[in-house]
């Protein structure tokens, strides 16, 4: 079995709880079954799965705290059934495609570069960008990240939709079964899924036409979830009112017709790329840990299906 | 009877030109080389003025304007109208808040994002080509970061709530402590940028607030804080923005306004940890559009002898 216990730094945690490292043992299995009425709390660095089996050696448990983004490597309906909370650090994504919609709405980057030229002394104010506030927002993929950018855009104003494998029952957004209607109803999609054979180039033509000329996409997922080719030939067309990119199919190169687009905003996969993101993860971790032991409600919590 | 006769002073919006013209007699100021003499020409016409951010109604227009009645302003500021005339006149005067709250404080957000998350450099490095020889520097984390804001009226309150969805913890400084929120108070603003990480400028400006951020505050936010400013040019003591920039004093700033618009500290403009904007904060189509209509109703209710809806005082 390998080992997911996995402390990332031992002595900043270790002041504050007590830690159990399966790596301290030749075996990991028999190091479980023996400490297993102990340990409340797992913490997975590392997307390593977490099988059944696992759960099974773990009665005691009840929280899993995961520094990865996504929780593929989590059955989280199983983790519902056996009263197990589930947290993550997906914010720096959320947080990046918010700020990528902006960007593209209201043309930060964009007017940043019309300042910068000398252009707003010579020629005068800079176009007009869109309002956010009471966008339609189509989210492909209501996992962590889905859920986490919907909590932000709830904030401006903005309304919510969903598609999803299945739909969530205890979501107030509405759902869509199939992307195509989401982009019928949507102003904006963000594409937040997980990349599976069935999401490859999940926006496709269809869906950005659905979508429309004023239409904006925004991915921080994966590089195969939109057909790039297509993209470009919207965006060049005028097809597509803009996109925001955190991702691409052959990064690092980028499609060279992108660089003369204002509409168009273009991330580094920069995504997960802040310090925080790796260092405060044992703040963060420290902090949902001690709100554990001291039965307050928690932050970060995954929504379980 | 004769429409009115309003004066517009900048071609501020073309819709708004459109709709005043027909309503009311329209003069467009901009278009008359010389404004003392358009002015003593038309001075016993002229009941209204439709002034915007970069130019109102100051002493010497109300001066010369003896029939003037009232200012309509295509903003929410009303720090180019000269207070005291138009107390002294008995002028009425209206601005166009709510409509644009909600666009400044999300451009308020998108600036905390583009220097903390390096938005704006991190585009400008990919469309140079570099992507290809390395990756982009780390950004910092915006979730959970301490957002300080200064004046939390409306537009401050709706920076406050989108924060808030971002796990920022939030705090402020105004006149006076703010009776339905629980939102942390600090009396005087060198606290509140001691104690936040991001400070957000969204007050008024007027006598007590101009260059009410300085070196003391810009010293007491520190080499890790970041400045945002959406309120207006002169809150900012802005050579000292400048010097703590260039030195390190401070660790970004994303600038909406400036001191003397359209002008731009040239030192800025090399910097990537600046984002710089052209005072776009309710430039939008919507917004636009709902700003010029309620300009247009002030007037046609003014001139009904209704009571005005958006009165500034």
């Amino acid at each position: 079995m390998k080992a997911t216990l996995i402390i990332s730094d031992e002595h900043h945690l270790s002041t504050h709880f007590n830690l159990l490292d399966p790596l301290d043992s030749p075996d990991s299995t028999h190091f479980v079954r023996r400490h297993a009425n102990s340990i409340s709390v797992l913490l997975c660095v590392d997307p390593t799965p977490i099988s059944s089996d696992l759960l099974d050696l773990l009665p005691a448990l009840r929280l899993i705290v995961g520094s990865s983004v996504g929780v593929d490597h989590l059955d989280l309906s199983d983790c519902r059934r056996r009263g197990i909370a589930v947290t993550s650090a997906g914010e720096d994504v959320a947080d990046l495609a918010v700020g990528l919609l902006i960007d593209v709405l209201r043309g930060i980057s964009a007017a940043g570069r019309f300042v910068r030229s000398g252009f707003w002394a010579k020629t005068g104010d800079y176009p007009l960008g869109f309002k956010l506030g009471g966008k339609r927002i189509g989210i492909v993929g209501l996992g962590n990240i889905g859920s986490q950018v919907a909590k932000r855009l709830e904030a401006f104003g903005c309304i919510i939709s969903y598609n999803s494998r299945r739909k969530k029952p205890s979501v107030p957004f509405a759902y869509y079964a199939n992307i195509y209607d989401l982009a019928m109803n949507s102003d904006v999609l963000v594409v937040c899924c997980a990349l599976t054979e069935e999401t490859h180039h999940i926006v496709n033509k269809e869906v950005m036409a659905a979508l429309g000329k004023e239409g904006v996409i925004i991915n921080v997922g994966r590089r195969a979830l939109i057909d790039e080719k297509e993209m470009v030939q919207f965006l060049v067309r005028g097809e597509i009112g803009g996109v925001g990119l955190d991702v691409f199919e052959n990064e690092p190169d980028v499609p060279k017709e992108l660089f003369q687009l204002d509409n168009v905003v273009l991330s580094p996969h920069s995504a997960v790329a802040t310090p925080e993101c790796f260092d405060a993860l044992e703040e963060l971790i420290i902090f949902i840990l001690k709100a554990f032991f001291s039965h307050e409600p928690l932050r970060s919590l995954v929504e379980l299906e | 009877m004769e429409k009115p006769v309003v004066v517009m002073i900048n071609p501020m919006s073309e819709y708004l030109e459109h709709e005043l013209s027909t309503r009311f007699t329209l003069l467009k100021l901009w278009t008359h080389t010389s404004k003392p003499k358009f002015f003593k020409q038309n001075s016993n016409l002229i009941k209204a003025v439709v002034g915007d951010t970069s130019c109102g109604a100051d002493a010497e227009m109300i001066e010369s304007l003896p029939r003037l009645e009232i200012v309509a302003s295509y903003s929410v500021g009303l720090d180019k109208i000269d207070l005291e005339k138009w107390k002294e006149k008995g002028i009425r005067v209206t601005n166009t808040p709510d409509v644009l709250t909600d666009d400044v404080a999300a451009l308020a957000i998108g600036l905390i994002m583009a220097v903390l998350r390096r938005v704006c450099a991190s585009d400008g490095f990919v469309r140079s080509g570099k992507w290809k020889d390395g990756d982009f520097r780390l950004a910092t984390k915006f979730s959970g970061k301490s957002v300080g804001i200064v004046g939390l009226g409306r537009i401050g309150s709706a920076i406050a709530k989108r924060a808030e969805a971002f796990r920022c913890a939030i705090s402020y400084h105004s006149r006076s402590q703010k009776p339905h929120t629980d939102y942390k108070y600090y009396s005087n603003i060198i606290d509140l940028a001691t104690n936040c990480h991001i400070l957000v400028v969204a007050c008024a400006l007027t006598q007590e607030t101009h260059h009410i951020v300085n070196r003391k505050v810009i010293d007491a936010l520190g080499p890790n804080g970041i400045l945002v400013n959406i309120g207006r040019g002169a809150q900012v003591d802005e050579p000292e923005l400048v010097s703590a920039l260039l030195e390190g004093r401070l660790a970004g700033a994303g600038i909406d306004v400036y001191e003397n618009e359209p002008e731009v500290p040239e030192q800025l403009l090399g910097l990537d940890n600046v984002v710089l904007l052209p005072h776009v904060g309710s430039d939008t189509e919507e917004t636009s559009k709902a700003m010029a209509v309620l300009v247009i109703r002030n007037l046609e209710v003014y001139f009904g002898n209704k009571p005005l809806l958006t009165p500034g005082l």
